[in-house]
């Protein structure tokens, strides 16, 4: 019984000295010193492949920020933690840096579903955050600490629909999506809309459930339906596998995704199976712009010739616009950080030229590409609320120009189609594409 | 017509791989009345065995042999694991009560896919294709695949050769005995924890067979992989009648096509393709409800 | 002092304590100085785990039934409950509030939804106790956790709860609140978490109790003995599926629900924490709680992985607890809280329930009984 007391009171007196007490009161000056900025994602969990990528594109650029001096002569600081990407651990895991650490704004997550959960806890504290790629339309409308640096999902949903129907020339769409993410559900709905008014048909619409490894049932329903295209906004943990076991079932309709199915082990789930298909993306790691490939450069450089990611090159940027917020800020004192972010304009990232709306989202373009013998090649960007552009030449490999990625400052005006390409081609680009091999993009993806 | 028997193959498939999982339970069952919570996580520690073995042989490529060596290579690894969790786990635990048994069933579990989700990180990863899949086409638009025809062939042969060992040889024999009573076979002369090690050792390999053929057909493999279907698989033993061998093959078919048909069909009748994994459990409590012993679980006798 | 004088200045006391507590916890702090946010999270959360361990200690440590599956009956009582402050109430409370006051209004919609959450998760726990708690105890614990997967999955498949996007308020084509309104304070979780351990504890120490603690130690003796088990095995296990629904509801209106948080991996979490306190012992369970609740949170400040680890180390824990004192770290023990006590239970209540050797779970080794009671349930 003693014993048993011993080890209840040395709990409690555990507990009790975690707790402790604070001042209350606005933390919102500046406490001066290194800027502590606090990055949350999945790193043990079932997508640790997003988290880890974030991270290391986190990490790059505060790195790099800090051998050039700092921000005003001040360090920065990134505190890394794990909420195994469940959405309550998230919503701690935040609490935890804002309130033990002590960060002055956050980065993360990549899924929707976890920013969503710990954005509040974000906004109560009046800690800015910029999710690097969240994708959902509801994270940045949980307040005005919110920001994103990526496009949203009703445009990847209708880049897609107009990259079938245009480009493609497909009539007749089927649906397979994940009903368990909230990020595969928009893309479907977006689709949908934009690929019915585009004239298209939804011939035949399939659910599965992450973690989910048999699509035979729903595939073969599908093919009865024979559709031109199927659209699959899923995350690659599962795309692999389906694609496989589309050819398994003998179907050849081209396959269709987002930017979940972005991630190096893509190849290693589907193989061969995988060409041939397409995703809508943030950025193209074949882009020749000397940013870009100097960013990629860096990158492998720094993690064992592991190409980057669109997440690592949206962390990249996350990080890269907190850091020019704060410098135009001139310290972290809360509203004065945060208004400097809802002002960023024409920022130039790797993932495109940034410029933050009213509702604190990047108005950038997007950019397709097909997935060919374990790389993704760029097919065509195209801009928000605009027309697509098709890729410019030939041979993007020798003359794209940078212009056409990195599209000049008024694409943050909705409606623009600022294809500054002069040679465009005609319809149906995909056809007279040669392979596009370039040495950049050869990588160990 | 073409869309029903392909749903019917890929149904029969995924149920190929239930049976043989639940055949691991089944015997377990009937002879220490464990639920081997765990049994599930030895289909993953199978699919990451082979995982291991083909990497480490450079295995890249489709190769016949390579399949054979990966195949047998987690059949043993998986057995092994199987018997230090018997002897080092189970064992220790057997004289106590039921509910403490299955606690430790449970952290064994826990312990497994931690172990390799800390280990390897939650994440999947590709299983490498030992084998150039294709498909042949039987009629209109029913084809079936290289992979597919492999699980069939491969679970086949597994079931008779387990039968065999069951019912035509001395160890079978005194499986048999111990699973009808443990303390009369012990006064028979029977070395009963040697004959509950192989027990174990016989239903992990099944269950490390159907991790590789999984990782064929479906070339992804991660820690958590096991516990569907280690659930669906038990639920299929329960169909069947638990103890009973015949009845944990046709309780694992039975499951994987209701499930096929539900993602397939169900859509006709308001049930959404997401409810697939409902189905199990469903019929699971149908089960409980009107025929606790299983559709065969009366009717044979001879259990293991 | 009479002793319902001294039970009320315990309410007193705790309601004070509590108050106090929730006061250092809000955003202004008790007299500007306050706890960090971070922990006021932690302590929550330990508080709805408190609820949680001792409502499933009922039905597992004490009636000596095994369900896996109370992580359902807490997305029951959430859902149900959220479901209501989003389409339902709203209109009432603004009534209200107009007479009563705000706080007033909202006090009186979040009893009654925690209260619907609870029955909701109750009637759940009979349709699945019912046809299941006949059987056998390790059917029973596929039953509960297949129960607990049909509920999450019938959750992502209705959109009118959010689905799989988790539930934040309503959803578009129906009128109602768009976001759940955060009732919960540490007030409400901690009056809740007391009266759990004390409706528990008083149901152990009376005749309802006795007989389910013979259940658990022969079933077969207990029917014997005139014990309806059935009834009462059924009784149980409603009334800690209706704590869980308590337990829901309260987190519910903290967290947004998200299906994501109520898988099974939280069911074991939840039995872990009574394994490790001790089943039958519900001051085990409030200590399995709170240790499960804090001791990760302090490994993540260790460096080296240790964190990474941690749910290795718990099963670890888990397997060698079972091994070597399949009764718990408290066995069936209590501590410290006599004063609870009803006072007419004096004579036999000093003794808790599992004191002197009542309650080794286990020990059993009588396989003839086993094989017994495997015919009469084959």
């Amino acid at each position: 019984m003693r014993r048993t007391f011993l080890a209840l009171g040395l709990i409690i007196t555990i507990i009790a000295a975690m707790t402790g007490c604070t001042r209350r009161g606005s933390n919102c000056t500046d406490p001066g010193g290194v800027i502590k900025i606090g990055v949350y994602g999945d790193l043990s969990g079932q997508t640790s492949s997003f988290g880890q990528s974030t991270k290391n594109g986190a990490q790059m650029a505060a790195d790099e920020i800090n051998a050039r001096g700092g921000i005003g002569g001040r360090q920065i600081q990134l505190i890394h933690e794990d909420d195994q990407g469940e959405p309550g651990k998230a919503a701690t895991v935040v609490a935890k840096l804002i309130n033990q650490d002590g960060v002055r704004a956050l980065i993360g997550e990549v899924a929707s579903s976890n920013s969503i959960a710990a954005a509040p806890n974000a906004q109560d504290a009046k800690v800015p955050m910029i999710t690097p790629s969240s994708t959902n339309p509801k994270v940045t409308e949980i307040g005005d600490y919110i920001f994103r640096v990526c496009f949203i999902d009703p445009f990847q949903g209708e880049v897609m629909a107009k990259f079938a129907a245009n480009t493609l020339k497909a009539k007749r769409a089927a649906i397979l999506f994940d009903s368990n993410s909230d990020y595969s559900k928009g893309l479907t709905r977006f689709f949908q809309e934009s690929f019915i008014k585009l004239g298209g048909q939804i011939v035949s619409e399939q659910a599965y459930a992450q973690r989910d490894r048999d699509f035979s049932g729903q595939l073969t329903q599908i093919r009865s339906a024979s559709p031109d295209v199927i659209y699959v906004p899923g995350y690659y943990q599962e795309v692999g596998v389906i694609a496989k076991q589309a050819k398994q079932l003998g179907i050849n309709a081209p396959l269709l995704g987002g930017d979940g199915w972005d991630s190096p082990q893509l190849w290693d789930l589907g193989g061969e199976a995988l060409n041939g298909n397409y995703i809508s993306n943030h950025y193209s790691v074949d882009d020749p712009s000397p940013a870009i490939q100097k960013f990629v450069a860096d990158f492998k450089a720094k993690y064992n010739g592991v190409a980057p990611d669109a997440l690592a090159a949206l962390a990249y940027d996350a990080v890269m616009v907190l850091a020019d917020s704060i410098g135009r800020a001139g310290g972290t004192e809360c509203s004065a950080l945060r208004n400097a972010i809802a002002q960023t304009k024409d920022f130039k990232g790797v993932t495109g030229v940034i410029s933050l709306n009213a509702e604190r989202n990047a108005i950038k373009p997007a950019v397709v590409l097909e997935l060919r013998n374990r790389q993704l090649v760029y097919k065509e960007t195209i801009q928000p609320g605009g027309a697509s552009a098709p890729p410019p030449t030939a041979s993007p490999s020798a003359s794209m120009s940078p212009s056409n990625t990195n599209p000049p400052a008024n694409t943050n005006a909705t409606g623009a189609n600022t294809n500054a390409s002069p040679a465009a081609n005609t319809a149906g680009g995909n056809t007279n594409r040669s392979n596009t091999n370039t040495g950049a993009m050869n990588t160990n993806r | 017509m073409d869309t029903f028997v392909q749903q019917l193959i890929n149904g029969l498939n995924v149920g190929a791989i239930y049976a043989l999982i639940a055949l691991g339970y089944t015997m377990v069952y009937g002879i220490l009345r464990l639920i081997n919570f765990a049994h599930g996580d030895i289909y993953m520690v199978g699919a990451f065995a082979g995982f291991f073995i083909a990497n480490g042989m450079g295995l890249a490529g489709p190769s016949w042999g390579g399949l054979l060596v990966v195949l047998v290579g987690s059949m043993i690894t998986a057995a092994l694991v199987g018997m230090a969790i018997e002897r080092f786990a189970y064992r220790p635990v057997r004289k106590y009560s039921r509910m403490t048994t299955l606690i430790t069933a449970i952290g064994v579990s826990l312990l497994m896919e931690n172990l390799f989700v800390a280990r390897f990180g939650g994440q999947g990863r590709g299983f490498p294709q030992l084998l150039q899949d294709r498909a042949y086409h039987l009629f209109g638009n029913a084809a079936i695949s290289k992979s597919q025809i492999l699980i069939f062939a491969v679970s086949i042969a597994l079931m008779v050769l387990l039968q065999w060992i069951i019912f035509r040889t001395k160890v079978g024999t005194a499986m048999r005995a111990v699973s009808f009573n443990l303390n009369s076979a012990k006064l028979m002369g029977i070395n009963t924890n040697a004959i509950i090690t192989f027990t174990f050792a016989l239903g992990s390999a099944l269950a490390a067979a159907a991790g590789v053929l999984t990782a064929q057909y479906s070339p992804t493999i991660d820690p958590l992989m096991g516990i569907t279907t280690g659930l669906k698989a038990f639920v299929a033993a329960v169909l069947g009648g638990i103890g009973n061998i015949p009845g944990a093959v046709l309780g694992g078919l039975l499951i994987g096509v209701a499930e096929t048909m539900v993602v397939g069909y169900g859509a006709n009748f308001g049930i959404a393709s997401t409810y697939r994994d409902a189905v199990a459990f469903a019929i699971l409590i149908l089960v409980l409800l009107l025929r606790p012993s299983g559709l065969l679980g009366t009717t044979v006798q001879e259990k293991v | 002092m009479p002793t319902f004088v001294k039970r009320l200045l315990g309410a007193l006391v705790i309601v004070f304590a509590l108050w106090a507590i929730n006061a250092a916890m809000s955003k202004e702090g008790l007299f500007g100085v306050g706890i960090p946010l971070y922990q006021v999270d932690l302590w929550k959360m330990a508080g709805i785990n408190v609820i949680l361990a001792v409502s499933l200690n009922l039905i597992n440590g004490f009636t000596g039934q095994f369900s896996i599956g109370h992580v359902g009956f807490m997305a029951v009582g959430a859902y149900s409950s959220a479901y209501l402050t989003v389409y339902a109430t709203q209109g009432i409370e603004q009534q209200l509030a107009a007479v009563l006051g705000a706080q007033v209004a909202a006090a009186i919609i979040f009893t009654f939804v925690i209260l619907v959450g609870a029955l909701a998760a109750a009637l759940a726990g009979l349709i699945v106790g019912i046809p299941t708690l006949r059987l056998r105890g390790d059917y029973l614990a596929i039953a509960t956790l297949g129960f607990a997967e049909i509920i999450r999955i019938l959750i992502v498949n209705v959109n009118k709860i959010g689905a799989a996007t988790g539930f934040r308020g309503a959803v578009e084509p129906w009128p109602g609140r768009t976001t759940i309104p955060a009732y919960t304070d540490f007030m409400w979780i901690g009056i809740f978490a007391v009266i759990t351990i004390v409706v528990i504890y008083n149901i152990v120490n009376s005749d309802t109790g006795r007989a389910l603690v013979s259940i658990r130690e022969d079933e077969l003796a207990a029917t014997a003995m005139g014990v309806n088990t059935t009834r009462y095995k059924v009784t149980a296990f409603v009334i800690s599926a209706a704590f869980a629904g308590v337990a829901g509801a309260l987190y519910g209106h903290w967290r947004l629900p998200h299906p994501a948080d109520f898988t099974f991996t939280r069911s074991f979490e939840i039995i872990i924490m009574i394994v490790l306190g001790g089943m039958g012992s519900i001051t085990g369970s409030v200590l399995g709680a709170l240790v499960i609740t804090f001791l990760p949170e302090l490994l993540r400040n260790i460096p080296g992985g240790v964190y990474d680890y941690r749910l290795v180390i718990y099963a670890a824990l888990l397997i060698l607890i079972m091994i070597t004192r399949p009764q718990g770290m408290l066995g069936g023990r209590e501590f410290g809280f006599n004063w609870l006590k009803r006072p007419q239970k004096r004579s036999e209540g000093d003794e808790a329930v599992g004191g002197a050797g009542g309650v080794q779970i286990a020990e059993r080794d009588d396989p003839v009984a086993d094989k017994k009671q495997d015919k009469e349930n084959r």
